[in-house]
Parts: structure tokens; C-alpha cells; sequence
């Protein structure tokens, strides 16, 4: 009879030895004598990849599907042969900028992109709940079992149990503080903690030794050794099933695709990439574990076909779940040790693979998620803090809680739908969506970050639409009909055959769609779009990691100025002040330097800077925050280019060299339409001012003229003395009125007149025009009709201003009238225009008319347009000029409406109700009047 | 004998003031304030010397001078250009297109005159 | 880098291997009721050549001289 608490004293002490070994680890890093530094150790810890879905699922899964387990366990070995390549790239990246996470991985390559750390995040954490819920299933089934023995009773539905009975509680809990003591016990910059590497080393070995022990004691304590287990076993036609691949219902592809996706995720699982790249020591140590690790994954699936056939055997049908025969099966056999050891070996899988993924998740919830988001809160004024390296293990404590109960809350949500290897493959699915991101990252300077963050997303949405949500309709949260018939009701958006794809296992379907999303988007996005110099720096740094590392000059592809003064307390803030100063004296002493005065703040100091930030923040928060403090310029074209020199791969550079010496031409073009522009504006000024001499000088040749020959001729008449001076006179007004009206227009032009607007009764003012040009008219002859409307609104204008306006348009048609014949009429009425209520005013005369082609003509500066009747009109030029000017001020419009030979017609509209900018304006200079 | 001299401008008041000084110093005035005007009074009596302004309507004064230079019949005519616009471009532009002297706004009396005397042949 | 350069091609060559003996249609072949040594034929084929692969993985990697 094993008593409950034997069970709980025997867990908690191997916790307790796990957590000395952790200690004994932390305590031989910080002495400088590492007891993880060899490649035995590394390769153990990578075993970290065998959770509970293996010590109890493989069996689970064997029982149903055969050889099915297997390819989860092949994919890794594949890709491991891959990993002198993919892997050594991986972990020298990490290494030399302080990578601490996958999502830190992702958002660095891609231009240390904040949203793309997030959106990593955010898949890590959804994509990995289910898996951590299925750790927690399997502990606590298992802790259940246990407690019944030596009766074995398959436990309730968790969902039948209430919370404070419910054992995975309790664990998720237990789970919970030992993760926090584990991993937050203090901050490192790199992220990396070595007594609990150690402690994932020690579990792989209990979880290898537990599983051969139950193996062995089944297939040579129960059985006579392997042969009669499969002898047996084939003479029942059901077991006999299971030797052989089944040639129907696309097992092969199914086989194909799991063993495809197993090879990415042993790259892209969030512990994975932990262990195997932020918690290797050394480089070297990947060589042995390229052999080391899939021997592993081999031995502890020796045994799972054996058990799973005597598991099979021995139980009755249907009485016992097959994903519990490792601990079973000791218990049927009374072997009360042996059974306690298979818990303990459970145990071991599930603690690990917990306590590393939630670390692993923590990190990058804290640096990808929150701390992004925290640092632009500015009412928590982080950024003035001297000190906020207390935070982040807060912050960490927190997710890694936080993560649990959400793996706690999916268990008793999900209940019994899925068996472990299910939901496990789920997890597999999501986080295999970051491969694209990684590998195109790793070999494609070409990736870019709208095509990492686009086809994520993509891939991640197809995962949740055609993986997820099915899991949720069989766990009953959803209707089945959504599954069965299609979301309302169409057939071709049914989630697991989508658009009519059928004949894949679920898994391979989520694999084809969600891989086709995002690889095509990410690509297509990365071809089509442009990208920032900050993205090609870093997808170059990434891709020539081999090159770069070696004395690569940091320095030519940064330009700015900074400060020890400044570096020093931003580090500080984060990492602690005295570890702060500590990692800057030693860079100091690396550099030759004695003391932290001597430290010039150039760009290997800043990032220095950037790079221990990084590890304590991820490196988008420590770029947010560098750049807080430094002025720097981005890198420039030159630069870029001068790495791109430097490389010699020149065929994988051709394709920007390309794009820059294409945006180089389009800019000469464009500095070229640029210079003609220019000359263009400037033969127009020469032409302007040109023009503007030649008036001015007109009147001035006949005054100096006249004046000369009054002067030098003593003799001349008296009669033609006075002529002569009256012309003389009048040339002097003509000219004073053309400076005048320059001027005039030159300040209305360039915002300088003063406006005087005042409430108006157009009547009136059209009145005293006409008053002031009435000795024209009657001089000329010209008739003049007034036809006024009594009722109209007043209108905001300014006096004088209108009455120029006027007396130019009035005077304009004298001027063109037949004398004697000439009639001119001046009419006022209202008008919509634009939507706008509106005053309209014509002049209308019965002149020779101006033909069509000049009717924009004549309101350009100093064109006059000539006419029949006199050889040159009279006037400046510039009477038009103004007033259209003056009436648009007003928010009016000044036109002219007229054919050669039939007089032509002045008009202008002025709105009554003004467009609220336009009156704000004109309130302004009415108060301005007033003061 | 006395010499013919046309006036061409748009503006009456130079036209006014070129012609007394002509007349006063004894030569024989014609006036015309476009450029075809000119060319008509030029075909019914050839002057012997155009003071002809650049900015005409109609035909401006290059057109006039180019006109009279292609007309054989025309040789011996001599032309000063008059123009407001003193541009060096301009000036080279009338001097290329056959005219004799080029003289811009505003013009000193007593050396217009001394000019016109020169191109005619009379010593001042 | 040279040395290594063909450690990492000998990698790569195993890795292909594995993709192909471990998958369809090879693994077809070996999908027959049959037994050798008391072990199903399938069974002992891909244990098989699973720890072949491990066996060429560590020799490539033992005995590269760098």
C-alpha cells in the first residue's frame, strides 16, 4: 500500500535534490568552475525535448498507431545532422548579440522590430499552453493512479473534480515556485542559467533510467525477452496491426509530415531554443550532441513498442488508457518500487520540460511583452528610475505564474478530448510557424520584417482556424457543427478540409495550409516591399554572422555621439548599478584601459551597452532604450554598402545593389527635373523682372525725355512747355501708381497687407464706387446701369479693399467702351456656389469682348491683352492681378465670361456664411482692426 | 537734302517727345506705333533712318528689322533699336538681326541724337 | 574552415540519407509481416537504420581533425 504521503515525500525530495543540484550549479558557475561545460551535459539537457508526451504518450500513441510515435523522434535526428550548419549559425549569432529568447531571435533579425518580439511572444505563449496543460495532465493522472494502488483505477474527469481536490492544481502551483526558484533567482545579462541546466541534465537521466527500468522489467521480467512479446503479440490479428504501416488512410504522408514538423520544432520550441542556444556554454559542445542527442531519443524508445504490446495484452479491454501503461503495468504486477519509479521518471519529464518552457516563455513575456509596453507608459516614469533591475524578476515571477495557471486552466477546460501525443502535436504546430521567420532569417539577407510579420501572422491564423478551433468544438466550447457541416454552413471553409481538402490526417492539413500561408506571404511581402537600412544592417549582420564576428568594424556602420554618463546609469537601471559598473570596468580593463574615465563612448562602447541591455531587456527594448541616450544618425547608404563590399558573396548582395543603384538613378532623375524646375523658375523671375523694368522704365524714357528737352531748349513756346510738363506729370503719377499697385499686389502676395474687414452692405459700396468713376463715364460717354438688390445679407469684408476691386472693374469697362456708344451694367443678386450662399456682382460691358484664350491670360501679372480700339491700353497690368486676389481673400472667386465681339462680363461671388477657417481668419484681423 | 527719320513705339508719349527732338534738329518725321504701321509707311517712302522700339504689338521690332533687312530695296536703311529691356541677350539679338545701333530706355536726349547724326553721316 | 566544411557536407549527406531511407517509399518495403530474430520486420528496419544514422553521425563527427 503506497500511503499518499509517501507518494508527495518521495516527489518533494526529488524536487528537493534537483533544486540542490541547481544550487551546486549556480554556486560552481559564479566560482568560475562550471559543471555544465561539456558537451555530455549539453546533450542530456537537449533531451529536455522528452516531456511526459514521450515517457507516457509514445505508449499511448503506439497502442493506436503502431510505429506512428516514431517520427517524432526521427525528425529530430534528421535535423540534429543539419545542425553544424544551422545550428552553430544559430548559436553564434545569439552569442554576439546577447539573443536571449526565440522571440529575441526573430525581432532582432528583423530590424530589432518591437511588434514582431510581441507577435513571436504571443504565438510562444498560445502555441505552448496546451502543451504545458498536457504536462500537467499527465503529473497529476499519474499522481492519481498512484494513489489507488494497488487497485488500478483510471482517473475521473478532471472537470469532475473541485478545484481544492484537484490534484494538477496543487502541481501547477508546486510547478510554479519551483520554475520561479529556478529561474529568477537572480539576472544575468546573458540570460542563462547553469544550475538548472544541470537539473534538466539529471532529469534526463532519472526519465532515460525510469523508462528502461519499466521497459526492461516488461519485456524481460513479464516476457521472455523481446522475441516473445512480438511472438505473442502477433497472434492476436489487432496487435499484428500495429507492426506494419497501415497502406491506407495516407499514413506515409502522415509519417512524412510529422516527422517534418518534428524537425522544426526541435528548432523552434521556445525550451529548445533556450537550452540549445541561450544555455550553450561553448560551440564545441554541439559536435558531440549532434550524435549524443539521438542516441537518446532512441533508447528511450526502445522500449515503447514492448510495453505497449504486454500493456495491450495484459489489460483488460478498454479498462485501462494506454497512455498509462508505464506506470500501470508495474502496478498490475505488484511491483510497488518499480512503479514508484516510473512516477518519479513522469515526474522528471514533465518538471523539466515545465520549468524550462516557462522560463523560457517568462523571458520573453517580460522582454517581448511587457516590458515594450511598461517603458512607454510614462506616467510609470520607468524611464526615471535610477534602478528598475528589481523589476524584471518581478515581471518574470509573474508571466512564469501567470503561464501556469493559463497550461492549468486549458487542462480543466480541455478535459478529456485529446490524448497527450494530440495536443502536444498542436503545440508542435504553432511554433513551427516561426521556421520561415528563422531560417529565412539565418540565409536570406532578402527577408524582411513586413514579410516575418505578415506571414506569421498568416500561418499563425490558419494554425488557430484550422487546429484550435476544432479542439475547442471537441472539447464542447463550440458547436461540432462547425467542424461537421462548416461555419455557416459552407462546406469549402469546413477547419480541418479546407477548401475541400481531404485525405490528410489533421495534423498534415494544418501543416499544408498554415506552412503555404506563411512561407508564400512571407516571401511575396519580402520581395515586394522596400526596407529600412536598420533591417539590412541586421539581415546582414545575421546571414555573414561567420564573417562578421571576426574583427568586424562596428564602428563604419554607426555614426553618432554618446555618453559614458549616460551609458553607464541606462546599463545600470536594468542590470543593478554595481553589476552595471562592474561589466563596464572589466570592458574597460579588456580595452587596456585602468579606469571607467579613461572609456571613450564610441560604437563598440554603445553597443557594448546595447548588447548587455539586450540580455537583460531583449534586444528591441535595449535598442528603444540606447537610443534614448545617443544620438545617432542611421547608418547611411555608404555604409550599408561598405558591408556589402565586404562581403564576398556578391550573388546574394546583387539584388540590393540592384535596388540602390536603381533608387541612385530614379534620385538623379529626379535632381535632374529638380535643376530644370529650378531653371525654369528662375528664367521666369529673370522674365518677371524683366517685364517689371520695362514698365517702369516706359514712363520714366518720357519723363527724362521731356525734362531733358525743357531743359536744353530755352526757346520753346510756352504752349508746348505746359504740354510737355502736363506729360511730365502724368508719366510721374502713371509710375507712381505702378510702384504703387507692385507693391500692393507684393504685400497681398505674400501675406504682409493689412485688411480691415467690417460688416458690409454691398449696395453701398457698389454706390460709392460708382461715385467715384462717374466723371469717367461721363467724360467717355458710357452709359452705366445700376441694377442692386435692396434684401441681400451683409457680407464681411474689408471696405476699401472691395471699392478697389470695384472701381478696377469699372473703370476696365469705360476704358474698353466705345465712347458714346458704350453702356456698362453693374448688377447684385445672391448665388449658391459650392454649396455656399454667396453675393454676386457683374460688371458687364458692351465692348469688343476678350476671346476665350485670354481669359486666364489677362489676370497674370502686367498682361494686358490688346484690343481694336486702342493701339495700347491704358493701365498698369496689374489691376486684375489684385483684385483676384483681394476677392479670394474674402473667399470669393473672380472670373470673366466673355467672346470676342460681344463685351465681356466681370464677375465675382463672395460667400455669405464664411467656411469657419476662412472667418476664424478674417475675426483675427477684424480685432487686430479694433486695437 | 534732308533725311527722313520713322518713329515707331506703342507709347504716345515717347512718340511725342522722339519726334520734336527729330523735327528741331531738321530732319523729316514719320510716326507709326505697331510694327505692320511701320512696315506700310516704310513701303510708301523709304526713310533713311527706323528709330524702332522692340516691344510692338502686332509685330514686334525684331520681326521689323528682320523684314527690312531681307528687302533689298531696303539697304541702305539704317536701324536703332530702342528697347526698355537692356538685356545683354537682347542687345546681341537686335545687333545680330541687322540693326545698326541699339540703344535702351531711358535715353540721355542729347546723346540719342548725337547717335542718330553719326549712323547718318553727319558729324555732330 | 576547410576541414570543417566537410565535416559539415558529411552531415548534410547523412541527413539526406535519413530523409530517404527513413520515409516512402523505402519504408514500404519494409512493411511486410514479417519477423527477423523475433522482431516485426518493420520495426527492426527503422531501429535499424535509425541507429545506423547515429553510428554515421558519430564517426563523421569523431573523427573530423580539428
Amino acid at each position: 500500500m503506497l500511503q499518499g504521503w509517501v507518494i508527495v515525500l518521495v516527489a518533494f525530495a526529488y524536487l528537493g535534490v534537483l533544486f540542490a543540484v541547481a544550487y551546486y550549479g549556480d554556486r560552481r558557475a559564479a566560482a568560475g568552475r562550471s559543471i555544465i561545460a561539456n558537451p555530455y551535459i549539453y546533450a542530456l539537457s537537449l533531451a529536455v525535448y522528452c516531456s511526459t508526451w514521450t515517457f507516457y504518450g509514445s505508449v499511448g500513441r503506439a497502442a493506436s498507431s503502431g510505429i506512428g510515435f516514431l517520427p517524432i523522434y526521427l525528425g529530430p535526428t534528421l535535423m540534429v545532422a543539419l545542425w553544424w550548419y544551422v545550428m552553430r549559425k544559430i548559436i553564434r549569432i545569439s552569442k554576439a548579440y546577447r539573443i536571449t529568447s526565440i522571440a529575441d531571435f526573430i525581432a532582432s533579425r528583423y530590424g530589432k522590430s518591437q511588434l514582431l518580439g510581441g507577435l513571436v511572444t504571443v504565438i510562444a505563449v498560445l502555441g505552448v499552453v496546451p502543451y504545458i496543460s498536457l504536462q500537467l495532465k499527465a503529473i497529476s493522472s499519474s499522481f492519481t493512479i498512484l494513489l489507488h494502488y494497488p487497485r488500478i483505477v483510471m482517473p475521473a474527469g478532471a472537470v469532475a473534480l473541485p478545484f481544492m481536490k484537484d490534484s494538477a492544481l496543487y502541481i501547477a502551483m508546486t510547478l510554479a515556485a519551483f520554475a520561479i526558484l529556478f529561474g529568477t533567482r537572480h539576472l544575468d545579462a546573458t540570460e542563462r542559467h547553469e544550475g538548472l541546466v544541470a537539473a534538466i541534465a539529471l532529469e534526463s537521466v532519472v526519465k532515460l533510467l525510469a523508462f528502461l527500468a519499466v521497459g526492461a522489467f516488461v519485456t524481460f521480467g513479464i516476457y521472455r525477452g523481446f522475441g516473445e512479446i512480438f511472438s505473442r503479440a502477433q497472434e492476436a490479428p489487432k496487435l499484428r496491426a500495429l507492426m506494419t504501416v497501415s497502406e491506407t488512410g495516407g499514413s506515409y504522408s502522415t509519417w512524412a509530415s510529422l516527422t517534418f514538423l518534428s524537425m522544426l520544432s526541435i528548432m523552434c520550441l521556445p525550451r529548445q531554443f533556450q537550452i540549445s542556444v541561450v544555455e550553450n556554454v561553448d560551440e564545441d559542445h554541439l559536435g558531440k550532441a549532434i550524435w549524443l542527442f539521438p542516441l537518446y531519443l532512441l533508447l528511450i524508445n526502445v522500449f515503447v513498442l514492448p510495453i505497449t504490446l504486454g500493456g495491450l495484452m495484459l489489460s483488460p479491454a478498454g479498462g485501462v488508457d494506454a497512455d498509462t501503461f508505464v506506470l500501470t503495468l508495474p502496478m498490475a504486477q505488484q511491483k510497488e518500487a518499480l512503479a514508484l519509479l516510473a512516477f518519479v521518471g513522469g515526474l522528471s519529464a514533465g518538471t523539466g520540460m515545465v520549468i524550462l518552457e516557462t522560463i523560457a516563455l517568462s523571458t520573453m513575456v517580460c522582454n517581448d511583452l511587457v516590458m515594450p509596453v511598461l517603458l512607454r507608459q510614462t506616467w510609470l516614469r520607468l524611464n526615471e528610475r535610477q534602478d528598475v533591475s528589481g523589476l524584471l524578476p518581478s515581471i518574470r515571477r509573474l508571466a512564469i505564474a501567470a503561464i501556469l495557471m493559463l497550461g492549468y486552466a486549458h487542462f480543466r477546460a480541455a478535459g478529456e478530448a485529446y490524448a497527450l501525443v494530440a495536443t502536444g502535436l498542436i503545440s508542435f504546430a504553432a511554433v513551427a510557424q516561426f521556421a520561415p521567420a528563422i531560417f529565412g532569417g539565418i540565409y536570406w539577407t532578402g527577408g524582411t520584417r513586413n514579410g516575418a510579420i505578415t506571414g506569421l501572422s498568416a500561418g499563425f491564423a490558419v494554425w488557430a482556424y484550422t487546429l484550435l478551433l476544432p479542439s475547442f468544438a471537441k472539447s464542447g466550447w463550440l458547436p461540432l457543427g462547425l467542424l461537421t457541416e462548416g461555419p455557416l454552413g459552407i462546406a469549402l471553409l469546413k477547419p480541418q478540409e479546407l477548401f475541400g481538402l481531404t485525405g490528410l490526417d489533421e495534423i498534415s492539413h494544418c501543416l499544408f495550409w498554415s506552412m503555404l500561408a506563411n512561407i508564400g506571404i512571407y516571401v511575396g511581402v519580402s520581395l515586394v516591399g522596400a526596407r529600412r537600412v536598420a533591417e539590412t544592417s541586421q539581415a546582414t549582420l545575421f546571414v555573414d554572422v561567420f564573417r562578421h564576428t571576426h574583427g568586424f568594424d562596428r564602428s563604419r556602420i554607426w555614426r553618432g555621439s554618446a555618453s559614458v554618463q549616460d551609458l553607464l546609469p541606462l546599463t545600470g537601471r536594468f542590470l543593478g548599478p554595481d553589476r552595471a559598473r562592474d561589466a563596464f570596468l572589466a570592458y574597460a580593463h579588456r580595452q587596456g584601459l585602468r579606469s571607467l574615465d579613461e572609456l571613450r563612448a564610441d560604437a563598440d562602447l554603445v553597443h557594448f551597452a546595447e548588447t548587455q541591455l539586450a540580455g537583460a531587456i531583449g534586444s528591441a527594448s535595449a535598442r528603444v532604450m540606447v537610443a534614448s541616450v545617443v544620438q545617432e544618425e542611421p547608418p547611411g547608404l555608404d555604409e550599408v554598402m561598405d558591408i556589402l563590399d565586404e562581403a564576398s558573396q556578391v550573388r546574394a548582395y546583387s539584388r540590393q545593389v540592384e535596388q540602390k543603384s536603381r533608387e541612385l538613378e530614379s534620385a538623379t532623375t529626379e535632381l535632374r527635373a529638380a535643376n530644370a524646375l529650378l531653371k525654369e523658375l528662375d528664367r521666369m523671375k529673370d522674365d518677371f523682372m524683366s517685364t517689371v523694368t520695362h514698365e517702369l522704365r516706359t514712363p520714366l524714357t518720357s519723363i527724362r525725355a521731356f525734362s531733358e528737352m525743357l531743359l536744353h531748349d530755352p526757346r520753346m513756346h510756352l504752349a508746348e512747355r505746359k504740354r510737355f510738363l502736363a506729360i511730365v506729370v502724368k508719366e510721374t503719377e502713371r509710375l507712381t501708381r505702378l510702384i504703387n499697385q507692385m507693391l500692393d499686389l507684393a504685400k497681398i502676395e505674400s501675406g504682409n497687407a493689412e485688411w480691415h474687414p467690417t460688416e458690409l452692405d454691398l449696395n453701398e459700396v457698389i454706390r460709392e464706387s460708382v461715385d467715384a468713376t462717374s466723371q469717367l463715364f461721363r467724360e467717355k460717354g458710357v452709359a452705366l446701369e445700376l441694377a442692386l438688390s435692396d434684401s441681400v445679407p451683409r457680407v464681411m469684408a474689408d471696405r476699401d479693399r472691395l471699392m478697389q476691386v470695384l472701381i478696377n472693374l469699372l473703370s476696365n469697362a469705360v476704358k474698353f467702351s466705345r465712347p458714346g456708344e458704350g453702356r456698362v451694367e453693374i448688377r447684385l443678386g445672391t448665388a449658391r456656389s459650392g454649396g455656399q450662399d454667396s453675393l454676386r456682382v457683374d460688371v458687364r460691358d458692351n465692348g469688343p469682348g476678350i476671346s476665350p484664350a485670354d481669359h486666364q491670360t489677362i489676370f497674370e501679372r502686367f498682361k494686358q491683352v490688346g484690343d481694336t480700339l486702342t493701339s495700347k491700353p491704358e493701365g498698369t497690368g496689374l489691376g486684375l492681378p489684385i483684385s483676384r486676389r483681394i476677392v479670394e481673400h474674402f473667399g470669393g472667386r473672380l472670373w470673366v465670361e466673355s467672346e470676342l465681339g460681344s463685351g465681356a462680363a466681370f464677375s465675382f461671388i463672395l460667400p455669405i456664411g464664411l467656411p469657419s477657417e476662412a472667418s476664424e481668419k478674417l475675426a483675427r484681423e477684424a480685432a487686430h482692426t479694433t486695437t | 537734302m534732308t533725311k527722313r527719320i520713322l518713329i515707331v513705339d506703342d507709347e504716345p508719349n515717347i512718340v511725342i517727345s522722339l519726334e520734336y527732338l527729330m523735327k528741331r534738329e531738321g530732319f523729316a518725321v514719320e510716326t507709326a506705333t505697331d510694327g505692320e504701321a511701320a512696315l506700310k509707311v516704310m513701303a510708301e517712302r523709304v526713310p533713311d533712318l527706323v528709330v524702332l522700339d522692340v516691344m510692338l504689338p502686332k509685330m514686334n521690332g525684331f520681326e521689323v528689322c528682320q523684314q527690312i533687312r531681307e528687302n533689298p530695296g531696303w539697304r541702305g536703311m539704317r536701324i536703332l533699336m530702342l528697347t526698355a529691356r537692356g538685356r545683354d541677350r537682347e542687345i546681341a539679338k537686335g545687333l545680330g538681326l541687322g540693326a545698326d545701333a541699339y540703344v535702351t530706355k531711358p535715353f540721355s536726349t542729347s546723346d540719342l541724337v548725337a547717335r542718330i547724326k553719326q549712323l547718318l553721316g553727319q558729324v555732330p | 574552415m576547410k576541414r570543417s566544411g566537410m565535416t559539415g557536407q558529411r552531415l548534410a549527406a547523412i541527413f539526406m540519407v535519413g530523409c530517404i531511407l527513413l520515409n516512402y517509399p523505402i519504408l514500404s518495403l519494409f512493411t511486410r509481416p514479417r519477423v527477423i530474430a523475433g522482431i516485426p520486420l518493420l520495426y527492426a528496419y527503422v531501429f535499424g537504420a535509425w541507429a545506423l544514422l547515429i553510428g554515421l553521425l558519430a564517426l563523421v563527427i569523431e573523427r573530423r581533425r580539428d
